[in-house]
């Protein structure tokens, strides 16, 4: 078959996990300044999110996590600095650039976001629809092909949002999410409101699909467990800065006051015996 | 069987090309097969389904992929699946180890074809509808009616303890619904008693019956227009808000909170309201009716010739008291029509932001029909006692 090859093979390791040597930054912020009317949030932030990771974000409540979110997916003008996503400068691009680069991330926003008078289908197929020409088939089979990868069942389909548990909107919204098939994940605390069970089950998933689709993750987080579990690597935010960065050994080794009363405090002293076996693991 | 040749496809060779070799056809996909060539590489697919081609083994080459991704994965698990229904026995080879698990996952899923949409006869369906219609309007007669009996409850609890009526709370509305909408039922109720006046004379006159037009004016003003504008208005501006507040207050589970607290949500929530309404609209009733006379008297003096001092006379000798307590007695009626209807609208939102749309529709829509009706209902009232 020597009519087939036209085409050369993409370069290798551009997918799956990053080890070291080939370490590309899908997304870099440079002294980002942020703020609300005079009050600035985020103070000279910089921050990478490394091809292939789950990164996870943590800060205090009111610290500005979300706003650096929002910065990102370009839902908050920023007063300073640059934020480059796959290597582009989001000032310097034209629109239709920019919808490009927005068609290859996907945003699990913390309440899900569901539109409330669109079926669980009809949310999923949504930004099918509107972004890509399949046919009806090709749609309906990748929508239950994306709710079923995210653990749910062909029941839900035409379910409205109302009638959703809180675990079920967000597994729909995840799904809703990935169904562009972004390389680029983010992720608004997606385990808050949930049991322990269902938000193990959860982080579980996030690393599933992390793996099964070459995702990278940027997840805001306040969940102890998950940092544990599913994070490559941890930044901290603290006073509009990135105080720490790394994986969770950097994290307990930390003497920021902030960083140590997070993970050395009341909460955090039950997981701790199982630290060094739990990270091991996840690596 | 089609003729053992190569690559028949010769235009889309980066995405698909088929070979048959005696009882084997190999299907050796390249490119990338992503959401964006979707379409173009289930066109290709349908052509090789199409062709029909007798063979026993198929082999599904994916040495030359570029990229996949779920959709692109999905349409190699179907061309797997679609073969082995055929009792081909079909392998994948050359797969990158990167893209096992994706296969993999898109191999577990759509066991089962998904839900049709559900279709029903158009004739079944209109049936369906008028039954629900008649149904509804029924439990809306139950819903109000049980509510009326809330609302009598709870004021007769306040009755008993004046201390737990909720004054702030109601000044604070009747501060909303009352004194806020004073200004546009005086401008809306002043344009129509001078468009009624207008239309009078103008018509009136063809047969010298001028003066007649006061009487028209001032009876239909004081005994059915002032109060039926007022109350549609306020249907329109009060009984939204209040089936609004309620609504997402429902959506939010503050009423819930408010009930496991031990406070009861007619008595914190609805009372207040009620009270308001009930005795905001007879003075709204008042003051829109001066401002219709008003309306009607300017444009007598303007349009119509006849001095002002002529036109309160003629009013004089038209209208009663009666007539003006026609209209008046009517008001806190549709003022307990209104408010009821808008908080069993709100009390009946759920969880999504369309619901609270939709109920606040029904709301005023309800609301000012049942005006009407009441208001036909007390024209037949008012005549059998002679008033």
């Amino acid at each position: 078959m020597a009519e087939i090859g036209t085409i050369g093979r993409a370069p290798s390791g551009g997918f799956g996990r990053t080890n070291g040597a080939n370490v590309v930054n899908v997304i870099s912020v440079r002294d980002l300044e942020v703020g609300y009317h005079d009050t600035p949030v985020l103070k000279g932030l910089n921050l990478d999110v490394r091809r292939g990771e789950v990164l996870g974000f943590v800060g205090g409540s009111g610290m500005g996590k979300s706003v650096l979110t929002r910065t990102i997916i370009g839902l908050l003008p920023k007063w300073k600095g640059t934020i480059e996503v796959f290597g582009r400068d989001l000032d310097a691009i034209e629109e239709e650039e920019r919808e490009e680069i927005e068609r290859r991330w996907g945003v699990m926003f913390q309440g899900g976001a569901l539109f409330s008078s669109l079926t669980v289908r009809q949310n999923v197929q949504f930004p099918m629809r509107e972004n890509l020409d399949l046919s009806k088939r090709l749609m309906e089979e990748i929508s239950l092909a994306k709710l079923e990868m995210v653990g749910l069942h062909r029941d839900v389909l035409n379910k409205m949002p109302s009638e959703l548990s809180g675990g079920m909107i967000k597994r729909v919204a995840l799904a809703r999410a990935l169904a562009l098939d972004p390389e680029i994940l983010f992720l608004d605390e997606p385990t808050s409101g949930l049991d322990p069970i269902s938000a193990g089950e959860f982080d579980t998933l996030i690393r599933a699909l992390q793996q099964t689709l070459g995702l990278t993750v940027f997840m805001v987080t306040h969940d102890l467990d998950s940092l544990y579990s599913v994070c490559d690597r941890i930044a901290a935010l603290a006073d509009g800065k990135v105080i720490a960065e790394g994986p969770i050994e950097t994290m307990l080794q930390s003497q920021h006051p902030w960083l140590k009363s997070y993970f050395h405090g009341e909460r955090a002293r039950a997981r701790r015996p199982a630290t060094g076996t739990q990270a091991t693991q996840s690596r | 069987m089609a003729p053992p040749r190569s690559a028949f496809v010769a235009a889309e060779i980066a995405l698909l090309s088929a070979k048959i070799d005696g009882r084997r056809l190999v299907l050796a996909a390249a490119g990338r097969w992503v959401s964006a060539k979707a379409n173009e590489i289930e066109t290709l697919l349908d052509v090789i389904y199409r062709k029909g081609f007798k063979v026993d083994q198929l082999e599904i080459n994916l040495a030359q992929l570029e990229r996949l991704d779920t959709v692109g994965a999905w349409l190699i698990e179907r061309l797997r699946r679609t073969a082995s229904d055929a009792k081909i026995s079909a392998e994948i080879v050359g797969l990158d180890p990167r893209y096992k698990i994706l296969l993999d996952e898109v191999a577990i899923s759509n066991k089962e074809p998904p839900h049709p949409h559900p279709k029903k006869g158009a004739l079944r369906d209109t049936f369906e509808h008028v039954g629900m219609a008649v149904a509804s309007t029924a439990d809306d007669f139950v819903a109000i009616v049980r509510f009326l009996g809330l609302v009598v409850i709870a004021s007769l609890h306040v009755l008993i303890h004046p201390t737990r009526l909720r004054f702030t709370s109601m000044v604070h509305h009747l501060d909303l619904v009352g004194f806020r909408a004073v200004p546009i039922i005086v401008l809306i109720n002043f344009l129509i008693g001078a468009i009624l006046a207008q239309q009078g004379i103008f018509h009136f006159r063809k047969f010298g019956a001028e003066t007649f037009v006061v009487d028209m004016v001032g009876i239909l003003v004081l005994r059915e227009v002032g109060v039926l504008i007022v109350s549609i208005m306020i249907a329109g501006r009060s009984g939204s808000a209040y089936t609004a507040e309620l609504g997402s207050m429902k959506m939010r589970e503050e009423i819930d909170a408010l009930r496991v607290m031990g406070f009861e949500p007619v008595e914190v929530l609805i009372l207040p309201r009620l009270t308001a309404l009930v005795i905001a609209l007879p003075l709204l009733t008042f003051i829109g009716s001066m401002a219709a006379l008003f309306g009607g008297g300017l444009v007598c003096w303007l349009y119509g010739g006849f001095a002002p001092e002529v036109f309160l006379d003629r009013l004089q000798d038209a209208i009663t008291l009666d007539t003006f307590k026609v209209g008046m007695i009517k008001a806190p009626f549709m003022a307990m029509i209104i408010g009821l209807v808008a908080c069993v609208e709100g009390m009946r939102v759920e969880g999504s932001a369309e619901s609270l749309g939709d109920h606040t529709t029904m709301s005023v829509v309800k609301a000012i029909f049942l005006v009407i009706v009441l208001d036909g209902m007390f024209a037949m009232f008012f005549a059998a006692i002679g008033m």
